[in-house]
């Protein structure tokens, strides 16, 4: 369904060059949300690269996520202020809750999960922006009740789409 | 030529090269575990570090330029010290089982640890687990035994042109694995197990046939036939320490009756069955039209290459099945016939150089009335450890000849072994189809040696024709992608996936460098100038099979049981 988009953006590099790689990576993400197989695949074919290859590129990379994000994204703060303050807790339960891992989206497409380094936002640590929203000085506890909010609420208050 | 200082000594180094080089023709040992003889450096695994006056820091020796002048030590108490800590890191992530590693005693990593007496372990950190991937037929990777080095990845996209596998993450997450991080299956691997023999661990090896084949063998009411392929007997020697270029044909068929298998055939003599209809094709086509230039199909990593990458070559490669596979069909059919046997109570084995032969045995086609007509694939390492497992001693064996029928051979299957020998059987067998006449002079010369294109102009009947013997797969797509370009004048491309063929393909020895490649390529041109019976179309047990039971080649029945279609393969590409 999102073939077309990928198809625009690969003719703007009508020459395969593996440099080329990255900025294709990025726009792909930027049109779809995320990499997806197919996309990759082409994207391979376009450059004449092996697709093992554009994948290990991919990973290597914290900005490219693998799965369509859910309608509600949580972005966990990883940043050292946020560390000293408790994050690693904080993944660990939403984690848990979520029962998935960073990267990952729920199978009902409703959470995602990230990890961020810092968001600048250090005066608020711990923090989680969900859908760009940010919950400061989050617990284990507190962040599962927000979760769980969100939950009832359907990800309609301030979905992605 | 410059002259550089190691160790106080002088030694003579080429402008441009490494110093590792350098230092390997001075005789000088300095350990690695990334470096790969003619391809691109990386300078991974930091093991060849080495102090060069008026650096800082130690520099790695496989990817330094020499100069003119330089002074190095390469064992000074720093560059040991350093080695000695990289094996220790690499050793703080990694099993401990190696008394239960398929590589035990064969093992780089083990070998430095010793070396660099290596007697406690200093770092422990938390390991990572990545489960085992045993979705192929050939091949088993256990990535929790990877160290990183790069080898396989390298050797899979340089050589072989593949790039089935590469690094992804990065840091302390990074490992070696596919395409999305699937099963080997799916992916574009063509199991031609070259990654297994640059694998300094366990991280890579074979799906073992040992446990099928010993429960056969102990199963009274299976008759367990055996082939082996004519590279097998000039490596095989090399696993119980004997030098590389002996052949122990005599002493493999003794061991292969005592470890208790029921006939013991050559493959070599499906290799001229092979030259018998494959040359027929050739003479077929060039008759009539028929797709031009035909491409050799017994190497199985090369007939799956082809049906991913270049599938508009399909209708090039000759429908004759692999030497294996023709013996297998003919074991399950005239001899079993012959012998009054039941075929599906044959178990039929072969031992092979190759990992690649145990996903063509696998191939659905390739069975006959339902019956797989291979049904277990051991490579040269599995059979040794068979051998070794049952005390025989190979170099004191008694010579024994081959069953009969299906036994006898010419050296013209025998040369099925090295890239260049089929072409060079085929074109003897061609010659004699076209013109009743033998060709004057059997040998080949530019279809010999260790090149890895081999071009040559035969004459035939007045008729001039091209010939390509070409090895490594990334060589066999540049000249497809010629083809494909325009290029016209090749009529037969003989195809082998490993380097220098059978006899450095990925079932063989565990160590094999281009010294051993050489002396077993030179063994069997040897049997080839000593022995009788030098084409296919002349060995007797050949005609005979023809006479009795097929007719001629490319007849009916031969259609049925020799020669088989392939398929366009959807992989991960």
């Amino acid at each position: 369904m999102v073939q077309p988009d990928i198809q625009s953006i690969l003719e703007q590099y009508p020459q395969p060059k593996r440099e080329n790689l990255i900025p294709i990576l990025q726009a792909v993400q930027e049109c779809c949300g995320y990499l997806s197989q197919e996309s990759m695949i082409q994207i391979g074919n376009r450059l004449k690269l092996p697709v093992s290859k554009v994948y290990g590129v991919a990973t290597f990379y914290n900005q490219f996520r693998f799965q369509p994000r859910g309608k509600v994204h949580c972005q966990v703060c990883r940043g050292t202020a946020c560390h000293v303050k408790g994050s690693a807790k904080v993944l660990e339960a939403l984690k848990q809750t979520l029962k998935i891992e960073p990267g990952q989206t729920t199978r009902d497409g409703m959470f995602s999960l990230e990890v961020v380094a810092c968001i600048g936002a250090c005066g608020l640590a711990p923090v989680v922006a969900i859908n760009g929203e940010f919950h400061a000085g989050v617990t284990p506890d507190s962040i599962r009740k927000i979760i769980k909010s969100y939950a009832k609420k359907g990800g309609d208050n301030g979905g992605v789409e | 030529m410059i002259t550089i200082h190691v160790n106080n000594r002088p030694v003579e180094a080429h402008p441009g090269e490494t110093v590792l080089d350098a230092l390997k023709r001075a005789g000088v040992k300095v350990p690695t575990l990334c470096h790969i003889p003619g391809l691109s450096p990386t300078g991974a695994c930091r093991l060849c570090v080495v102090e060069v006056e008026g650096m800082n820091g130690l520099v790695p020796s496989c990817a330094f330029p020499v100069s003119d002048g330089m002074k190095v030590q390469t064992h000074s108490a720093r560059a040991v010290r350093a080695r000695k800590t990289i094996v220790e890191l690499l050793l703080a992530s990694h099993p401990d089982d190696c008394l239960y590693c398929s590589r035990n005693n064969q093992c780089q990593l083990q070998d430095l640890a010793a070396e660099l007496g290596v007697r406690e372990r200093r770092y422990a950190g938390e390991r990572t687990h990545h489960d085992l991937d045993v979705s192929d037929p050939a091949l088993i990777r256990d990535p929790d035994k990877c160290i990183l080095c790069g080898k396989c990845v390298r050797f899979c996209e340089e050589i072989q042109g593949v790039a089935a596998i590469d690094f992804i993450h990065r840091g302390s997450r990074t490992m070696v694995t596919t395409a999305f991080n699937q099963g080997l299956n799916v992916s574009s691997c063509i199991n031609c197990g070259q990654c297994i023999t640059v694998c300094p661990t366990g991280a890579l090896r074979e799906q073992s046939h040992i446990k099928e084949v010993t429960d056969a063998l102990r199963d009274p009411d299976r008759f367990v036939v055996i082939q082996h392929a004519p590279s097998v007997s000039v490596t095989l020697a090399e696993e119980f320490g004997m030098k590389p270029g002996r052949d122990v044909c005599g002493a493999l068929t003794a061991a292969l009756r005592r470890l208790g298998f029921d006939r013991v055939f050559d493959t070599a003599f499906a290799a001229d069955l092979t030259i018998m209809e494959e040359a027929a094709e050739l003479v077929h086509r060039i008759r009539n039209g028929g797709r031009l230039p035909m491409m050799t199909s017994c190497s199985p990593g090369w007939i799956k290459f082809v049906e991913q990458f270049y599938q508009d070559f399909l209708p090039n490669l000759s429908t004759c099945k692999s030497p294996q596979q023709m013996l297998g069909a003919v074991i399950k059919s005239y001899f079993a016939q012959k012998e009054g046997i039941e075929p599906s109570r044959i178990f039929s084995v072969t031992v092979m150089p190759c990992t690649a032969k145990k996903f063509e045995a696998s191939r659905p086609e390739m069975s006959l009335d339902g019956l797989p007509t291979v049904d277990a694939v051991l490579t040269t390492r599995e059979l040794a450890r068979m051998i070794r497992l049952r005390g025989l001693d190979l170099a004191n064996l008694e010579p024994e000849s081959a069953d009969t029928p299906l036994g006898e051979r010419s050296t013209a299957g025998k040369l099925f072994g090295v890239s260049g020998g089929v072409m060079e059987a085929a074109l003897r067998t061609a010659h004699y189809m076209l013109t009743g006449q033998e060709l004057p002079e059997l040998k080949l010369q530019k279809l010999r040696g260790l090149k890895s294109v081999k071009q040559a102009r035969v004459e035939i009947a007045g008729q001039e024709y091209g010939v390509a013997a070409v090895s490594g797969l990334a060589n066999a797509a540049a000249l497809l992608d010629e083809i494909r370009a325009g290029r016209q004048d090749l009529h037969f491309i003989e195809v082998m996936t490993c380097p220098g063929g059978c006899i450095a393909g990925g079932g063989q020895p565990i160590g094999t460098n281009l010294d051993a490649v050489r002396a077993r390529m030179k063994v069997l041109y040897q049997i080839d100038r000593d022995e009788p019976i030098r084409t296919s179309h002349g060995n007797p047990g050949i005609q005979r099979l023809y006479a009795e039971f097929l007719g001629e080649p490319l007849s009916e029945r031969s259609h049925h049981l020799l020669h088989t279609h392939y398929t366009v393969r959807d992989v991960v590409p």
